[in-house]
């Protein structure tokens, strides 16, 4: 029988991970001006499009998915840029590389932390802007679905180029570089997914692809992480 | 034969190993290309639907072919060297990089110019187009990164995992390009691809493919071997092969 202890050099895989998404939560819970940034250029970026582009209801109707989800991919490449940064310059971060529990562990956590704090809000944000793209009912609910599934997926791969690009002094843009190529799937089949809906075709087949991405994501992007982090660590 | 890849491995080997090497696969790459170009453009048969236009593919297959099959070499020295930390391993990504992402974007002008005449336009997004495109983007990060980082061994090991990272997304990619494609405009343009291709069309292809890999050979064993001189200027040999003017002692 294992024991898991609650703190200290032997706590468990569970504890290490709820610990770490304490903190980070309470970190992000202080400063809560740089949660509200992401969700403040996610609207913005959304209502650029019928200015710059028409007002049309039956365009916004055809393009209102795929701009959501555009809008959404970038606000969480906006916010990946600090998911390692201010660990990484107090120091914090040397310490996660040094304790005995996996890195990846404390990735996870990391991840999970970054999603609820910006993943989350733009997803329950993600219906007002659907109903602002003259969606039906039907689209946004497949819309929420799709982020759902879809926005952790964008958290875990990003999570990859944040560790790649952190301490480094051209972060920002390079994170966008490296993690965009690799966000075009979930793009295809996030709006896909609604293009399906609204052409009456069953849904399921891509919702489930969508869960595989999430899946696999969830299992290798950690460990990506974990050994992209150690090699900026050696830096 | 196991001392020989043990030897293989250690730069300063590569560089005295490749050196010989190189004016072969550069001599052989010479015959093949002027063989296979002068086969293939002057006396191949014209095609019976497209005319000479065609006649692109005999550089635009060979290089979409390299421009895979580079990445798939990134990937595999990429995690030779974050497993085994060969140096040399390392080195072959930094320099083969560029000339990857030379090949996709060879690739792409040649489809390109094929294109206008054929489909009566520079661009479709058609699924193999974009997923080359998206290859090209990937190729852009890897040497973005390399360039980012000012310690080679670190750049060279984030390489790795980016490289590594990208191979397991590009099958992922393809397939979720070819499946958006499908979804919004269904085959209304196809690459005219016959799949019974005539002996005398096949025959310079093939020659123009070995003798793009012969290249490929060459010039990553030149800047393989540029890459270990920078690289490991500070070790003795290097400076005695500086010193003797560049001829091995």
């Amino acid at each position: 029988m294992t024991v898991i202890k609650k703190s200290g050099p032997d706590a468990g895989m569970i504890a290490t991970l709820i610990a770490v998404l304490k903190r980070d939560l309470t970190i992000a819970y202080r400063r809560k001006q740089d949660l509200a940034n992401p969700l403040v250029f996610f609207i913005i970026a959304v209502s650029l499009f019928p200015l710059g582009v028409s007002p049309d209801k039956s365009f916004l109707q055809e393009a209102g998915a795929g701009v959501v989800w555009v809008a959404a991919l970038l606000a969480t490449l906006l916010s990946l840029d600090g998911l390692f940064k201010s660990d990484f310059d107090d120091g914090s971060l040397e310490q996660y590389v040094l304790c005995p529990q996996p890195l990846f562990l404390v990735v996870l956590g990391k991840v999970i932390a970054h999603w609820l704090v910006t993943g989350l809000p733009l997803l329950l944000l993600s219906p007002v802007l659907g109903v602002m793209m003259f969606l039906s009912g039907e689209q946004i609910k497949v819309l929420f679905v799709t982020l759902l599934l879809g926005t952790p997926v964008l958290s875990l791969l990003g999570a990859i180029g944040a560790a790649l690009t952190v301490g480094l002094r051209s972060g920002g843009v390079l994170i966008s570089l490296l993690i965009l190529p690799l966000y075009i799937p979930v793009l295809i089949f996030g709006t896909g997914t609604v293009n399906a809906a609204v052409s009456g075709v069953s849904t399921l087949g891509f919702l489930s692809i969508l869960g595989a991405m999430l899946a696999l994501a969830l299992a290798l992007s950690p460990i990506a992480t974990a050994a992209a982090l150690r090699i900026s660590m050696s830096n | 034969m196991w001392s020989f890849f043990h030897k293989l491995g250690s730069p300063r080997w590569f560089y005295d190993i490749g050196g010989k090497w190189l004016p072969w696969f550069a001599l052989a790459a010479g015959i093949l290309l002027v063989t296979g170009a002068v086969w293939g453009l002057l006396y191949a048969p014209a095609d019976y639907l497209q005319g000479n236009s065609y006649r692109i593919i005999f550089v635009h297959v060979p290089a979409a072919f390299l421009a895979q099959s580079i990445f798939m070499m990134m990937a595999v020295s990429g995690a030779v060297g974050l497993i085994w930390k060969m140096k040399l391993a390392d080195m072959f990504l930094k320099a083969v990089a560029p000339v990857g992402a030379s090949f996709t974007f060879l690739a792409l002008f040649t489809g390109a110019v094929w294109g206008k005449p054929t489909w009566g336009t520079w661009w479709v997004w058609d699924a193999r187009l974009t997923s080359m495109l998206i290859l090209l983007f990937l190729y852009f990060g890897v040497m973005a990164l390399q360039a980012a980082i000012e310690d080679a061994n670190v750049a060279a090991k984030a390489c790795a995992v980016l490289a590594l990272v990208g191979l397991v997304n590009i099958p992922i990619i393809k397939y979720s390009v070819d499946w958006w494609n499908t979804l919004h405009q269904p085959a209304s343009l196809k690459l005219t691809e016959k799949p019974t291709m005539h002996p005398d069309m096949l025959i310079p292809l093939l020659i123009m493919i070995v003798g793009f890999y012969c290249f490929f050979a060459a010039i990553s064993i030149m800047r393989t071997r540029n890459e270990i001189l920078e690289r490991e200027k500070r070790t003795a040999w290097v400076k005695a092969l500086v010193q003797t003017g560049g001829r091995n002692a």
